[in-house]
C-alpha cells in the first residue's frame, strides 16, 4: 500500500512527536516501507543546533536511533531556510516531492481558533501534494 | 509498540556536545543553549516562546513611555527634545568621530585578507540572489529617506551655501552658484553615502559573524561576547537587547506616524484628499495590514518580494527623472558630485574645531544619531539575509554600491531641482520638506503618474521597514530565535501600528522620535565595541 513514508521531525519538540513516530514505525513495519525523517531548520543558530551542519548531524543520529527501534530502512533529509516558520508549508511540499513519499505521517495539535488565520500545516500539505497524509494528535497532557 | 525508545532532545546533554561544523567556522565554546531563558506557553490557543526578561522589560518600558508621553505631553516633549538637542549640540563630536571609525574599519576590511572570511562558514551558500538581497538591503536601510530628502536636502544645502548662512556646510560659497552646487551636493552625499552605510555595516557584520560563524543567537548582545564573555547571558546582555527593542519599536512607530502625516500631505496635494486624522489613521492601518501580511508570508515571500517591487518602482522613477530631467547635467553631475564629495569629505567629517556648528549639530549629528539609533534594526535585518556572503562581498554590497546609488539618486533628484531653482522656479524650495519631491516632479512631464508612483513608493518603503522591523523585534525578544511562533511577529507588527495611531491622535510623535535619537549615544558606544569585536572575531576565522 505504502512504500515510502515521510516523517517531518522537529528536534526541539520530540516529546510531542512520539505518537507520530510510533505510528510511522508501526506502519512502516506493516507495509515494509522505507522512512525518511525530514528536518527543517533555520540558517541562524537555534535551540537545537548552532549551524545547519550540526543540525544535520543531530537528525542523522536521531534517524539511526529510530532505525534501531523499528529496523526499517531509514534516511534523513534537512532543509534550511532563513525564515522556516513562514516557509514551512513550501519546504514540506518540496520535501514530499524530493523524497517521493506516498504517505506523510506528522504530528498535529488540537484544533485552535488561530487555525482560521494560520492554518495547520497538515491540511495545507494535503491540499498541495498527492501523498496521503496521516495526522497524529499528541497524547492528552503531553 | 513494545520497543519504545525515548530519544532526548539533542541539547539535553546526551553526550553529543557541539560537533565541529564541517568546513564551517570557529564556533564559540559556550554552554548557553539558545532559548534556555525563554518562557514557552500556549495560552488561549496561541503559542509563544519569549525571552522572559527582555520581553517583559521591553514591554514595560514601551508602555511607560507611551503613557507618559500621552499623559504629560507638555513635560515629556521638551524633556526628550532637550535631551536630543543637547546630545547633537554638545556631543556632536562623539557621533562624527564614531562614524569615521566605522567608515575606516569597513573600507580597510574590504582590502585586507580578512575580507575573504565567509559569513556562515567556508562552505555556506547564500540564502538570497543578488537582486533580492540588494533590494532588501536598500529598502530596509534608507529607501524612505531618499524619497523625502532627495530633493529637499540638495536644495537646502545649495541655498544656504549660496546665501552663506550659518547653516551652510563648511561656511558655504556665498554668491558662487557652481561652488554652492558642488558644496550642497557634497554635503548631501556625505549624509547619505559611506557613513550611514558603514554604521549599518558594522552592526550587520558583527551580528552575522557572531551568529552564523560563532554560533551565538542573532541578537545584539552576541556582539559583546569578546568583551563580556558569558556575562552577555545576564543583565548586561538584557539591557543591550532591551535598548535595541526600544530604539527599533519607537523608531518604526514614530516614523510610521510621521510618515503617515507626510503621505497624507502628499495625497492632499495630488488628489485633494482631506489632510486630517482620519486619512492618516486609515494610512497607518493600511500600511500595518500589508506589513502584517508580509511578516506572515515571511522574509522570502513577503519582505523580499515587496522590496523587489519597491526597487523596480524606484529604478523606474530614477530613470524617468534622468531621461526627462537635465540628462546631461545629471550624467556629468554624477562624477562631479562624487569628486566633490571625496574632496570635501575630510573637512565634512572632521569632528573637532568646526566653524559651521549649526550645520554639524543640526544636520550631521542629527543624521548620525538617527542612523546609529536605527542601526540595531537595519543591521540585524541585513545580517539575517546575508549568510553565505564573504566579508568583502558583504561590505562592497552594503557600503560601496549603496553609496554609488545614493550619489546617483541625489544627483538626479537634486540636480533637477537645483536647475529648476536656478531657472527661476521656486515652488520646490518654498514647499514643505515632504512636498518638495512632488513640486519638482510637477515641473516634469507626466507628473500625475510620477507623483502617484512617488506616493506608492513612500508607502511601500514604510511597509518594508515595518515588516523587517517586526521580524527583528520578534527575534530579539525571543532570545535570538528566528523560528519563534508566528503570532509573536503579528503581535509586534500590530503593536507598532497601535502605538503610531495612539501617538498620532494623542500627540507626542516628535517627542518620542527625539527619545529614539537619544539612544544614538549609547549605541554609538556599543558600535565602537562592535568594531573591536569584528576584528577580534574575524582574526580567528578561516579565510578563503
Amino acid at each position: 500500500m505504502f512504500q515510502h513514508i515521510m516523517v517531518p521531525v522537529d528536534l526541539a519538540h520530540l516529546d510531542t512527536l512520539k505518537p507520530a513516530l510510533d505510528t510511522a514505525a508501526d506502519l512502516a513495519c506493516h507495509y515494509a516501507a522505507t522512512i525518511t525523517y525530514v528536518g527543517i531548520t533555520t540558517s541562524a543558530p537555534g535551540s537545537v543546533a548552532r549551524t545547519p551542519d550540526e543540525y544535520r548531524q543531530k537528525l542523522e543520529l536521531f534517524t539511526e536511533r529510530r532505525h534501531a527501534v523499528h529496523g526499517r530502512p531509514v534516511s534523513a533529509r534537512v532543509y534550511h531556510s532563513p525564515d522556516p516558520i513562514a516557509n514551512l508549508n513550501d519546504l514540506l511540499v518540496n520535501a514530499v516531492e524530493d523524497v517521493g513519499a506516498d504517505l506523510v505521517i506528522m504530528a498535529t495539535h488540537l484544533p485552535k481558533h488561530i487555525d482560521l488565520i494560520i492554518p495547520a500545516n497538515g491540511g495545507t500539505l494535503a491540499s498541495r501534494t498527492s501523498a496521503s497524509i496521516f495526522l497524529v494528535r499528541a497524547r492528552q497532557g503531553t | 509498540m513494545a520497543n519504545e525508545d525515548k530519544p532526548k532532545a539533542p541539547q539535553e546533554g546526551d553526550g553529543q556536545g557541539i560537533p565541529a561544523p564541517t568546513g564551517a567556522a570557529n564556533l564559540i565554546d559556550t554552554d548557553y543553549v539558545i532559548g534556555q531563558d525563554n518562557i514557552k506557553s500556549n495560552k488561549f490557543g496561541i503559542d509563544f516562546d519569549l525571552h522572559g526578561k527582555v520581553f517583559m522589560f521591553s514591554a514595560l518600558i514601551i508602555l511607560i513611555f507611551v503613557v507618559l508621553t500621552l499623559a504629560l505631553p507638555e513635560q515629556m516633549g521638551p524633556l526628550f527634545s532637550g535631551a536630543k538637542g543637547w546630545l547633537t549640540g554638545n556631543l556632536s563630536w562623539v557621533f562624527l568621530f564614531s562614524a569615521n571609525i566605522f567608515v575606516l574599519l569597513t573600507v580597510v576590511l574590504i582590502f585586507t585578507p580578512l575580507g575573504k572570511v565567509r559569513l556562515g562558514g567556508s562552505d555556506a551558500k547564500p540564502d538570497f540572489s543578488y537582486a533580492g538581497w540588494f533590494a532588501m538591503l536598500f529598502a530596509a536601510g534608507m529607501g524612505i529617506g531618499l524619497m523625502f530628502y532627495g530633493v529637499a536636502e540638495p536644495l537646502t544645502h545649495f541655498s544656504t551655501s549660496l546665501e552663506g548662512s550659518s547653516w551652510a556646510p563648511l561656511g558655504g560659497a556665498q554668491g558662487d552658484t557652481n561652488g554652492a552646487i558642488s558644496l550642497g551636493m557634497a554635503a548631501t552625499i556625505y549624509h547619505w553615502g559611506l557613513h550611514p552605510w558603514a554604521t549599518y555595516a558594522v552592526v550587520a557584520l558583527a551580528l552575522a559573524l557572531f551568529s552564523f560563524n560563532k554560533g551565538l543567537p542573532l541578537t545584539m548582545r552576541s556582539v559583546f561576547y569578546p568583551v563580556l564573555g558569558e556575562r552577555i547571558w545576564g543583565w548586561p546582555g538584557h539591557v543591550i537587547d532591551i535598548l535595541a527593542v526600544f530604539a527599533t519599536l519607537f523608531g518604526l512607530a514614530t516614523s510610521l506616524g510621521l510618515g503617515a502625516t507626510q503621505a497624507s500631505a502628499g495625497l492632499h496635494y495630488l488628489f485633494d484628499i482631506p489632510n486630517n486624522n482620519v486619512t492618516m489613521v486609515v494610512l497607518i492601518i493600511g500600511i500595518t495590514l500589508v506589513a502584517l501580511g508580509s511578516v506572515v508570508a515571511g522574509v522570502d515571500k513577503g519582505v523580499q518580494r515587496l522590496s523587489q517591487l519597491n526597487m523596480g518602482l524606484a529604478i523606474l522613477l530614477l530613470f524617468f527623472v534622468i531621461a526627462v530631467g537635465p540628462t546631461l547635467a545629471i550624467a556629468t553631475g554624477f562624477f562631479d558630485n562624487l569628486l566633490s564629495y571625496l574632496k570635501n569629505l575630510p573637512a565634512l567629517a572632521n569632528p573637532f574645531g568646526r566653524e559651521d556648528s549649526d550645520f554639524v549639530g543640526g544636520w550631521t549629528a542629527f543624521y548620525w544619531a538617527w542612523w546609529i539609533s536605527w542601526s540595531p534594526f537595519v543591521g540585524m535585518f541585513i545580517a539575517r539575509v546575508s549568510r553565505g556572503r564573504t566579508v568583502r562581498e558583504f561590505l562592497i554590497a552594503v557600503l560601496l554600491v549603496p553609496m554609488l546609488v545614493s550619489v546617483l539618486w541625489m544627483t538626479a533628484f537634486g540636480s533637477t531641482a537645483i536647475e529648476q531653482l536656478t531657472s527661476g522656479f521656486e515652488g520646490a524650495k518654498n514647499a514643505a520638506d515632504e512636498l518638495q519631491l512632488f513640486e519638482m516632479l510637477g515641473q516634469l512631464p507626466l507628473s500625475a503618474i510620477t507623483s502617484f508612483v512617488g506616493i506608492v513608493l513612500v508607502m511601500v518603503f514604510f511597509i518594508t521597514s515595518s515588516d523587517s522591523g517586526s521580524l527583528v523585534i520578534d527575534s530579539i525578544t525571543s532570545g535570538g530565535k528566528v523560528d519563534a511562533p508566528k503570532p509573536q511577529r503579528i503581535f509586534w507588527a500590530l503593536l507598532e501600528g497601535f502605538i503610531a495611531i495612539a501617538l498620532l491622535l494623542g500627540g507626542g510623535l516628535e517627542a518620542l522620535q527625539a527619545a529614539v535619537l537619544s539612544t544614538g549615544l549609547p549605541f554609538a558606544l556599543i558600535l565602537l565595541v562592535a568594531c573591536y569585536s569584528i576584528v577580534k572575531g574575524l582574526m580567528s576565522e578561516p579565510r578563503g
